[in-house]
């Protein structure tokens, strides 16, 4: 079965939700494909949770619609239950039950029958690494295990639709890699999956990202064509002082943005060929040693920063 | 319909069961509180430390004196010869209570004329002093109609000999009146709403604390059936609170329940009913167990005094009275002393019934619909 297929999964027009005060979701319309892995992305706040929780119809909207699997969620949200496994970011699990009756509880709750309980129960676990755990109680599980878990609770169901709300915060890099090969196992088998991260790593990962801004999304795309899509180029400057080396740059002419990782600074200038001569022998003038400029490929991290700089965003 | 209630439950008592002090603490308080009132909890004075100053030093004064030892309500820790001396031992407690008996008692009393006889008491707790005090008027009373008999007719043949009304008095039910008689129903009571309320509100909240309670929301369980299924297991305990309770009293404390047990057990399936609404409706007002705790902090005394438990309704301010309506302890202390003690059946006991009912009935709708609403 091909993955991605022109079946519209989500579908939601004009959201918008506010919190007294706080506008959390301001205008926001998504449409997302069978087989789809689409990421959320966005800082704390920006409205990820809000929007996962209008979808899978805990939440009204104060206006807009929502369709998921064919069922309207704002008129119906307890049918659309049974299409859709909605995980928030911490899982509730019982901590005084084992691992097998947490599952067996929610197995019991989506009414998924024995055969097909054991089945899935068996398969999940084993993807999962929890196999060996089944017998000890949840409370005792590490954190990764915990998420895992929660993640095999929410899928002994077969949901056609997975909400997943920052499922990797906080898991180690070993549980992370078999989270993310569940959820590929998921997809070939025509799940649709949305989730969100703070990982940039984990947002290339997805077939398309939605790039979240106070409760808007700023820019949709695949990984690849919002790369594309980031204004100017980007300039990789190594230095034995990065620090010292991003404020030299700070107010360089051609400068759109700059962005301190680790032993660089992402620069982002509006023409590699010509910044670049200009921007070394800025560096050599201050006697910043050790430099070394190259132009780079952007991550979605940096498209994401040029997003949220106002320069950048024109 | 309730297909989803069945893995509720096991959930539930697989939970109890997995908490290896659940027992312990179910149990052990309620045992240790019901004996706590079975012995401690009394109107009864007894052994009232009292000062004597008898400035008559005659027989009569003496004989009054011995009359109130002989009681065994009064108990002698000073013989004083001054006043000061009498003042000083209510001023630091060691009397609770003082005679003073004037010179001249005696000759008063043999003339026929009236003999002034002066009781002090620290008033400082009042329901042990209107009780001394009542003990001491009842004392009074024996050793003048005592006396009067003892004086020769022709004294006082001069007048007619005076008819006294005499006070024969019979309490029903509770024929010795024993504190205890009282006591120990109203505790059945007390301590299974304060548990039952305690356990369903901390429960709920517990799901919600613990990302639960909006994982089984998300799935297709109606809120129906999480309500039952975390109701019911506390209407099982409520029960065995009752039941276990209620063979302490009988079989240690020695309490007759005379009664019907269908009607204690339609009595206590109204007041767990009631129980659980409140516990429920706490649950819908506490995002954390702090909260939870601190609600049920607040209202448990409110519910123990404004309930019929030791102070009467009937003396509180209207506007307390009033309050008292709400609270289902109310209405189950009436049945469980009724059923205990007097025997009476459904046609005197249907108003606390129904009262009960409608409580219960009340609070659950309100509790389901802040429910519903809340996970909106």
């Amino acid at each position: 079965m091909t993955a991605t297929t022109h079946e519209i999964v989500i579908e939601a027009q004009g959201l918008k939700r506010r919190f007294g005060a706080v506008e959390a979701v301001r205008d926001i319309s998504l449409t997302i494909m069978r087989g789809e892995i689409f990421g959320l992305v966005g800082a704390d706040g920006a409205g990820k949770t809000t929007i996962m929780r209008l979808l899978a119809g805990v939440l009204r909207p104060d206006a807009g619609a929502i369709r998921v699997a064919g069922v309207d969620v704002v008129a119906e949200p307890k049918r659309v239950r049974s299409e859709l496994s909605y995980m928030p970011q911490r899982f509730g699990l019982y901590e005084d039950l084992t691992v097998a009756e947490n599952i067996f509880f929610y197995s019991e709750l989506f009414s998924v029958s024995p055969r097909e309980r054991r089945a899935r129960t068996g398969q999940l676990l084993e993807a999962a690494g929890l196999a060996p755990f089944q017998r000890r109680l949840a409370g005792q599980l590490s954190g990764g295990m915990k998420q895992k878990l929660g993640l095999v609770c929410a899928l002994i169901h077969t949901p056609r639709v997975l909400l997943l709300d920052e499922p990797t915060t906080g898991v180690d890099p070993v549980s992370r890699r078999d989270f993310w090969a569940i959820l590929y196992n998921l997809r070939e088998s025509g799940v649709t999956i949305l989730l969100s991260t703070a990982y940039m790593d984990e947002a290339e990962r997805c077939s398309r990202v939605a790039l979240l801004q106070a409760g808007q999304i700023r820019s949709c795309d695949t990984p690849s064509r919002l790369k594309q899509a980031m204004p100017g180029a980007l300039l990789d400057v190594v230095a034995d002082d990065p620090g010292a080396a991003n404020q030299a740059l700070k107010d360089a002419p051609g400068v759109l943005g700059l962005l301190l990782m680790g032993d660089r600074v992402h620069v982002r200038v509006d023409d590699a060929g010509r910044r670049s001569p200009e921007l070394r022998a800025r560096l050599a003038e201050r006697a910043i040693a050790h430099t070394e400029i190259t132009t780079i490929e952007p991550g979605i991290e940096d498209v994401f920063v040029a997003l949220l700089e106002p320069d950048g965003a024109a | 319909m309730f297909e989803r209630l069945q893995v509720m439950l096991m959930k539930e008592f697989l939970e109890l069961r997995r908490d290896r002090w659940a027992m312990f603490r179910l149990i052990v308080p309620l045992i240790i509180q019901v004996i706590i009132y079975g012995y401690a909890a009394t109107f009864t004075v007894n052994h009232v430390a009292t000062a004597v100053l008898d400035l008559d030093q005659s027989q009569a004064s003496r004989s009054l004196i011995s009359h109130f030892v002989a009681t065994g309500r009064f108990h002698l820790v000073d013989v004083a010869d001054r006043q000061e001396q009498i003042t000083h031992d209510i001023n630091t407690g060691r009397a609770t209570l003082a005679i003073v008996i004037h010179a001249g008692f005696a000759q008063d009393l043999n003339n026929g004329r009236s003999a002034p006889l002066q009781v002090l008491v620290d008033g400082t707790n009042s329901n042990t002093a209107l009780i001394a005090l009542g003990y001491v008027s009842q004392i009074v009373g024996q050793f003048q109609a005592e006396e009067m008999s003892g004086v020769p007719q022709a004294r006082a043949g001069a007048t007619a000999p005076a008819v006294t009304a005499s006070l024969q008095e019979r309490p029903w039910f509770n024929p010795g009146l024993t504190d205890r008689w009282f006591f120990i129903p109203g505790v059945i009571a007390t301590l299974t709403l304060v548990q039952v309320v305690n356990l369903t509100s901390f429960a709920v909240v517990r799901e919600r604390e613990m990302g639960t309670l909006e994982q089984i929301m998300v799935s297709p369980i109606k809120p129906v059936e999480f309500i039952l299924g975390k109701t019911l297991p506390f209407f099982l305990i409520g029960f065995a609170d009752v039941a276990l309770v209620t063979a302490v009293g009988v079989l240690w404390f020695q309490v007759p329940f005379v009664g019907n047990p269908l009607i204690m057990l339609l009595g206590t399936s109204l007041f767990l009913l009631a129980a659980l609404g409140l516990g429920l409706l706490l649950s819908t007002f506490s995002r954390t167990q702090q909260q939870a705790f601190a609600l049920n902090f607040f209202l448990v005394n409110p519910l123990f005094i404004l309930s019929g438990f030791a102070f009467p309704i009937a003396a509180m301010p209207r506007v307390l009275q009033w309050l008292t309506l709400v609270n289902p302890l109310r209405y189950f202390l009436v049945v469980i002393r009724a059923v205990f003690l007097k025997g009476v059946g459904l046609d005197v006991l249907w108003p606390p019934l129904a009262a009960m009912t409608l409580l219960g009935v009340g609070m659950l709708t309100i509790s389901v619909l802040r429910f519903r609403k809340s996970l909106d």
